[in-house]
């Protein structure tokens, strides 16, 4: 392989060349520093007069005479049935002391659209047994749901409840996690390592970590990597794969970081233009495919600047993913566990994996009335603030009583427990039991008749 | 799509430069928006700017692996999409690429290179003519008819071509290539017909539309409609309910060919219309709803420049079956990504940017899309129609940005989704205040003779009681509702039934999902009637706490999911009566 030498400029992670031969747009390259070190890169923009690279490491040791070496192919990921239970960079190298991997296959990493004609419509329930996602939020497999969060929130605590809890009620088929760490601290990556190693899932799981003192632009390529790794265990070793990115905020400022190396013109609050389509490239890479086992189901993390819910890192993801759970600074302080604010929550699939013969058929009809009833008890608050508790009917005070209890009785758990479906439900019911049966509206009189525990107590007696 | 390789001139075009979706090409005879093939692999691109020996190029497939110095061909075509049967019931990508045969060819996963043509080669139709040897044809004439699904597919001679006297027709099974017709001008007509999709079909005529376009969902067809032939935007943040909306309207709405786009968004959106409308039935015709569908699929991860072609794709059919005289209703999900991908591709090409980085072009192409809708008399002197509903992303909810307010200055509806209602579950979440129809005039007439001379009365009366809850809700805020005088408390208690009864539509529901006008009449007049029932008991010295706790109020409530609701409610107007009687006596 021809090695060149006529690097004429470096900024950044950026690095030109000039007087190639013809170079591919978006290929592999190798670049060699004086100390033999082997850094790589990727074409960002290729021509006949010069060639921009970008470079995933730290381009310290890089100069004028460092080779480059342009490999003539994109970026490639070995994978192999035996990732499992492994631990590797951000850049997809081994740091567990274990062997390197062996490759039944090599993957390109941007990994291509699923044709939307080959999907299957996700469908099935996952029980995580948090009363606020299963009741309010299900997840269903093939989903991309991520959590909003913000910085000292417990949204670790709530993903790895998720990851040790989640299961197909009934299902016996093979799950996998693949986990990928993007500049999170190494404290914040042990608390996961320790988690996956004292339940167990650690055999069952790829663990990428990039981390807070490892270079930014490797960033771009860590889920890149983590979610190839998940696409060939499900859709060619069949499993059914849960994939925890976090933290994507550290992902896009990386990605806000090339973009100012590149000049680009920035769009809102200095993100590249392109961040939404970059982004889609990433969350897009969940599903089912039609006629194949496995499944790609994605929690992304990410902790909003500021708690702010429209800044662009949370406002694209959520134009993108189908739907968020935002965990709530308010309900943390009153110390509610998880505190998971279900009004700006939403799982939109949520309608596929639940009613009759998924969860149960009360399911939609419960949650639509908890939600209506919480942010009707909740508005009341404010009020309450400016014209005191008296002022309010004999029917908002309900509703407002009603905000507290659903926030001690069905938000409130342990990190532990695991609630299944119809605990959840009943909770619920035990709430709505507090409002009049007429305040009900947004549940069918049958429902009423068979679910209502105290119409039920009413006809036993 | 399928490129033909008649290259006018076998020039030596080559790569200069790739930067992604944008490529540079040297030594290329070329004009605006010529289609040309890019690469070794023959990727599909148009020509989007030419400045002194350079032409730059928008490439359709993903450009990795490209290099400097392969060759680049001009086909001199613009980019053109197949018209003819076999368009219903196709999903396809932005440039008319069939998902369908693309899984076929290459697997579950869309690689480049491949095309595949928009119809079916192979497949043939039964065509009978309507017309004889020796009648005289026009552009636009209707030459005979081919029955596609449940729909008449007309087949047309294309708006360019010359008229001429029919020399002769065949009638039987052919393909869409096999030439039906011949005139006596020499020209041949097969079943298929190409369109540049950046060029608007022609027509005779555009008139004002005077007819609704009936969607089944109470808020829009009661409150905001839209014409026939009208345009709509559906502005909200993520998750407030634009898709569903669309989708509903896609279902629901009474037009008799549907083209859904989905333009940069989910795939698995995609996947649940392809699931669901083979099993949903058209209410009118009890026909599968898919048969009336044709629909683009250029979803987030899939190439942008794609994605920018796909709202031109879509309308171009769009148009092509309003010129067979069909009332066509165009979704577009999101026109926000469409005007992202001509931002993405205007940035590459160093344009100076206008506001928030898009092009300064964007207020012209918005408009120049939305024009295509409309009311028409076709070439061939039938009335068809195109409605355009496009929804709109703003980043962070914000409709003051560019793309919310260029679209406003064009629609003439304004459907404004609030993510304060969608998270209190209030779907579907149209904020009533802020939203608008341009059309109540011109369709005043028809709700008076088609539903009831009472309707136009009953929506104003609704819209101000809204308003009115809207502004005393400004002054409970400050001093708690027992504050206000009875009739005012009244006034809130109505304005909540018309929310909660009238304007809170469930698209889950089976039954609520879609909702008549007769039903919306008749739901309307049932709240009419209670709040002057309750009004006159206020009056008469009944408390307003016995007036809320009037208990057939409740049973009004689920009028909605009952399917033969007329007895249901002939039965609650009875009991309402008998209750505030009773209230009137007791007090
Ligand atoms: N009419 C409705 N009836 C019941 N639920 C609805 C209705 N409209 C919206 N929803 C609920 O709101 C969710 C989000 O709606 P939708 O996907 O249409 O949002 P969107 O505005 O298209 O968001 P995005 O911009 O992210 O695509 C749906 O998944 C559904 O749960
Ligand atoms: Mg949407």
């Amino acid at each position: 392989m021809k090695e060149y030498k006529t690097i004429t400029k470096i900024a950044g992670p950026l690095v030109f060349v000039e007087k190639t031969e013809p170079i591919g747009y978006s290929e592999l390259v190798n670049i060699v520093c004086h100390d033999g070190t082997v850094k790589r890169g990727q074409v960002l923009d290729t021509s006949d007069e010069v060639v921009v690279v970008q470079v995933f490491e730290t381009t310290a040791g890089i100069g004028k005479d460092s080779g480059i070496r342009f490999t003539g192919e994109t970026i490639k990921m070995p994978v192999g049935r035996d990732m499992l239970g492994r631990i590797l960079s951000g850049g997809g190298k081994p740091i567990d002391g274990g062997p390197d991997i062996v490759p039944e296959k090599r993957l390109d990493i941007t990994g291509a659209a699923i044709n939307p004609y080959a999907r299957a419509s996700p469908h099935d329930f996952i029980q995580t047994g948090i009363s606020t996602i299963d009741g309010m939020n299900t997840l269903v497999r093939g989903q991309k749901l991520p959590i909003f969060s913000g910085a000292g929130l417990p949204h670790n605590n709530v993903a790895l409840q998720i990851a040790r809890q989640a299961k197909v009620p009934g299902s016996k088929e093979p799950f996998a996690v693949v986990f990928a760490a993007m500049g999170i601290t190494k404290e914040e990556a042990n608390y996961f390592m320790q988690d996956f190693e004292k339940t167990g899932a650690l055999e069952r799981a790829v663990v990428f970590l990039n981390l807070a003192d490892d270079p930014a632009v490797e960033r771009i390529i860590t889920p890149r990597l983590a979610l190839t790794t998940a696409e060939y265990l499900a859709f060619e070793l069949g499993m059914h794969v849960l994939v925890i990115l976090t933290d994507m905020t550290n992902y896009c400022e990386a990605l806000r970081q090339i973009g100012a190396a590149r000049e680009e013109v920035p769009g809102r609050r200095g993100y590249p233009g392109y961040m939404y389509t970059d982004l889609a490239s990433i969350y897009e890479r969940a599903g089912i495919i039609k006629g194949k086992n496995g499944s790609v189901t994605q929690i992304p993390i990410l902790t909003m600047p500021g708690d702010d819910i429209t800044h662009p890192i949370p406002d694209l993801t959520g134009y993108i993913t189908e739907g968020q759970i935002v965990v709530s600074r308010d309900l943390h302080r009153k110390g509610i566990y998880p505190p998971i604010n279900v009004l700006p929550s939403l799982s939109r699939l949520m309608n596929l994996g639940i009613g009759k013969g998924q969860t149960r058929e009360d399911h939609k009809k419960v949650s639509d009335q908890i939600y209506a009833a919480y942010a009707e008890g909740n508005d009341l608050r404010g009020l309450v603030a400016i014209v005191g508790k008296e002022a309010l009917s004999d029917r908002d005070k309900l509703f407002l009583e009603f905000a507290d209890l659903y926030e001690q009785k069905f938000v409130k758990q342990g990190s532990d427990e695991d609630r299944t479906i119809a605990n959840t439900l009943d909770i619920g019911w035990d709430l709505l039991a507090t409002l009049p049966i007429e305040q009900l509206v947004r549940i069918d009189r049958e429902l009423i008749q068979k679910f209502h525990p105290k119409v039920r107590e009413g006809a036993k007696a | 799509m399928e490129v033909k390789d008649n290259s006018k001139q076998a020039s030596g075009g080559k790569l200069k430069r790739i930067a992604g979706p944008v490529v540079t090409a040297v030594n290329l005879d070329a004009h605006m928006y010529d289609l040309v093939q890019v690469g070794n692999e023959g990727l599909m691109g148009e020509v989007i700017k030419i400045q002194r020996d350079e032409v730059i190029i928008q490439v359709y497939e993903d450009t990795s692996g490209i290099r400097p110095g392969e060759p680049v061909i001009n086909t001199g075509l613009p980019l053109s999409i197949e018209l003819g049967p076999g368009l219903l019931t196709s999903i396809y990508d932005g440039i008319q690429r069939p998902l369908e045969v693309l899984v076929q060819k290459m697997g579950d996963f869309i690689e480049r290179g491949v095309s595949a043509p928009g119809l079916p080669r192979d497949k043939k139709w039964e065509f009978k003519p309507i017309v004889k040897e020796g009648d005289t044809v026009k552009p636009g004439s209707i030459i005979g008819e081919v029955q596609e699904t449940n729909i008449v597919h007309k087949v047309m001679v294309p708006p360019k071509v010359n008229g001429g006297k029919v020399k002769s027709i065949k009638s039987g099974l052919f393909t869409v290539e096999e030439i039906v017709c011949t005139l006596d001008n020499g020209v041949e007509l097969p079943m298929m017909q190409k369109w540049p999709v950046r060029v608007p079909r022609p027509v005779t005529e555009k008139m004002n539309p005077t007819i609704p376009l009936i969607t089944g969902q109470r808020i829009l067809d009661g409150l905001f409609p839209i014409a026939k032939g009208g345009t709509a935007a559906i502005p909200g943040p993520f998750g407030s309910g634009k898709t569903v909306t669309q989708q509903q309207l896609a279902k629901w709405s009474d037009a008799e060919i549907v083209v859904y786009i989905g333009c940069g968004e989910r795939g698995n959106e995609m996947t649940e219309v392809l699931t669901e409308f083979p099993e949903l039935e058209d209410p009118k015709t009890g026909k599968p709803l898919m048969e009336r569908t044709v629909l683009i699929a250029n979803t987030s991860n899939m190439p942008v420049a794609a994605r920018e072609a796909s709202v031109y794709t879509g309308i171009t059919i769009a148009e092509y079956f309003r010129d067979m005289g069909y009332d066509v209703s165009l979704m577009a999900d999101s026109t926000s990504r469409w005007a992202e991908a001509m931002r993405e591709i205007s940035s590459r090409l160093e344009e100076m940017p206008g506001e928030e980085g898009y092009p300064a072009y964007l207020a012209a192409r918005l408009s120049e899309f939305y024009e295509r809708a409309g009311l028409v008399h076709t070439l061939n002197g039938a009335r068809g129609s195109v409605s355009v509903i496009g929804a709109v992303s703003p980043p962070g909810g914000d409709f003051s940005e560019p793309v919310t307010q260029n679209t406003l200055r064009i629609v003439k509806v304004f459907w404004a989704l609030d993510a304060k209602l969608s998270q209190r579950r209030h779907f579907p979440a149209i904020n009533w205040l802020n939203s608008y129809s341009l059309y109540l005039e011109q369709l005043h007439d028809w709700y008076d003779k088609e539903v009831s001379p009472e309707w136009n009365k009953l929506r104003s009366w609704a819209m101000e009681v809204l308003q009115k809850e809207a502004e005393l809700q400004e002054i409970v805020q400050l001093v708690g509702s027992d504050a206000l005088p009875d009739a005012e408390q009244l006034t809130i208690e109505i304005a909540r039934m018309i929310r909660e009864i009238f304007l809170q539509q469930n698209a889950y529901d089976k039954v609520d999902t879609f909702c008549d006008m007769t039903k919306q009449y008749a739901m309307m007049k049932a709240i009419r009637h209670f709040a002057d029932l309750a009004y006159a008991a206020q009056l008469a010295g009944v408390s307003p706490l016995q007036i809320i706790s009037v208990k057939s109020k409740n049973e009004l409530q689920q009028i909605k999911f009952i399917e033969e609701y007329i007895p249901a409610l002939q039965k609650i107007e009875a009991d309402m009566e008998n209750e505030f009687n009773a209230l009137r006596s007791a007090s």
